[in-house]
């Protein structure tokens, strides 16, 4: 048994937004909802949607950190030189309807357990006044059905929930769009991980 | 080299539960459905990248990174100590980002209405990074206690918030440091929702080697972090 006893979390409160999603508040933050430049090379894509709670009403003061790999696959934090130009995170508070955006490449696979490849995915980590402990959960895309039909964390995941880690593919104006919408609690609650 | 180092999981012995009932917005916000245990994957051994240049030269003094005409209000002090993981190493080089209120319980935020006054020389956030021995350092203005709505007279005791990375995705930590001493704890749903034998490790603790003489008081306050599930070789970072 060590000494060191990990520090117990609390949640990050209704107040976070100055410090950590602070643009609006003139003050510099680490990490915007635009993880894209123009000329980010991949297939730029947003991802967008709300947070509801167990009433179904929007989750006014959640906070979205995403981390992903870029459109080949590689992590900015690879050992031995990872991606660039694409640094692949990403924070973003809800709206009082509960929305988040972000703007981003769809990020390529990465080989997972036993060198199996997973699907595309981006992982989320997601706080809100109200959750004593940050969730981790990850974003899928409906039009990787074949890979995601063999990544082996979604296998994990009981067949009838999968649903609610996978986006939705709209395209709108030319751009292409993500649906992905998370609940807290009921009868859509969205698959959390213990990592 | 880091890719095979694998860690502990999340204590939940020493986490607060999802839902605490008395902390009235875990009943509709905290998930009702066990989390699904997954290996960790590249995905969750990497860590974010953000330019170290993105920490400014001020930005761990909170009484200086936002002073526009003066001096912030109230008791200065020092907040110091180290980041270990559960092997008692010093985690290097990671992100720290706290905020608070002010001496007056007063939060910048557009949603904070209580009737307490701001303070043109304070903004309540800062950042750093922890140094080769896991020591971080902020000097700031000890925070107001401040009421809340979650039931009658509710007061949230003097508290700063912290967000930590630390050398992965997975050893992601958020969580607020209290005082000694401080009479709402006993009140504080949110601080009581932490399994009791753990709570102390919430409280930071005053200390006469971190008080800076004719200037500033000193509260030390250590964080662990998720450890390596083995003892790595010597790794690159
Ligand atoms: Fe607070």
């Amino acid at each position: 048994m060590s000494m060191w006893k990990q520090t117990p979390s609390q949640t990050v409160g209704p107040y976070f937004a100055y410090a950590l999603t602070p643009e609006s508040y003139g003050f510099r933050g680490i990490a915007t909802n635009r993880l894209v430049e123009p000329d980010t090379p991949g297939e730029h894509i947003v991802i967008e949607g709300r947070v509801f709670d167990g009433n179904g009403d929007p989750v006014e003061d959640a906070l979205l950190e995403i981390w992903q790999a870029d459109s080949q696959g590689r992590y900015a934090d690879a050992p031995g030189g990872g991606s660039a130009d694409f640094l692949g995170f990403g924070r973003c508070g809800t709206d009082p309807q509960g929305r988040f955006r972000f703007e981003t490449v769809k990020p390529g696979r990465v080989p997972g357990p036993d060198a199996r490849l997973m699907a595309p995915h981006i992982a989320v980590c997601l706080t809100a006044r109200g959750l004593l402990n940050h969730l981790f959960t990850r974003i899928y895309f409906d039009d990787e059905e074949e890979a995601n039909a063999e990544d082996p964390v979604l296998e994990l995941v009981p067949e009838e929930r999968r649903g609610t880690l996978v986006a939705r593919r709209e395209v709108r104006n030319g751009a292409v769009v993500y649906r992905f919408d998370i609940h807290l609690q009921g009868e859509r609650e969205t698959v959390f991980f213990d990592v | 080299m880091r890719r095979n180092i694998t860690y502990k999981p999340r204590d939940w012995s020493s986490h607060p539960p999802m839902i605490h009932p008395d902390y009235k917005s875990t009943r509709t916000r905290g998930p009702t459905k066990p989390l699904i245990p997954i290996p960790q994957t590249l995905t969750d051994l990497t860590v974010p990248v953000y330019g170290h240049e993105a920490i400014g030269e001020l930005d761990n003094d909170l009484t200086r990174n936002a002073a526009k005409n003066g001096e912030p209000i109230g008791e200065r002090i020092v907040v110091a100590g180290r980041v270990l993981d559960e092997d008692g190493r010093p985690v290097r080089n990671t992100l720290i980002e706290i905020w608070q209120a002010n001496a007056a319980g007063r939060y910048i935020h557009r949603r904070d209405q209580h009737h307490a006054p701001l303070d043109p020389n304070f903004h309540g956030a800062g950042r750093c990074l922890t140094d080769d021995d896991g020591w971080y350092r902020f000097v700031t203005i000890r925070p107001g206690p401040y009421p809340w709505q979650n039931h009658h007279n509710a007061w949230r005791p003097s508290h700063i918030h912290f967000s930590l990375f630390g050398p992965s995705f997975v050893t992601r930590l958020i969580t607020q440091m209290y005082f000694p001493g401080d009479p709402l704890l006993a009140y504080d749903p949110i601080f009581q929702s932490v399994p009791g034998h753990a709570r102390d490790r919430l409280i930071s603790k005053f200390d006469l080697d971190l008080t800076v003489p004719e200037w500033a008081t000193g509260y030390r306050f250590d964080i662990v972090l998720r450890g390596p599930k083995e003892t790595p070789m010597e790794a690159g970072k």
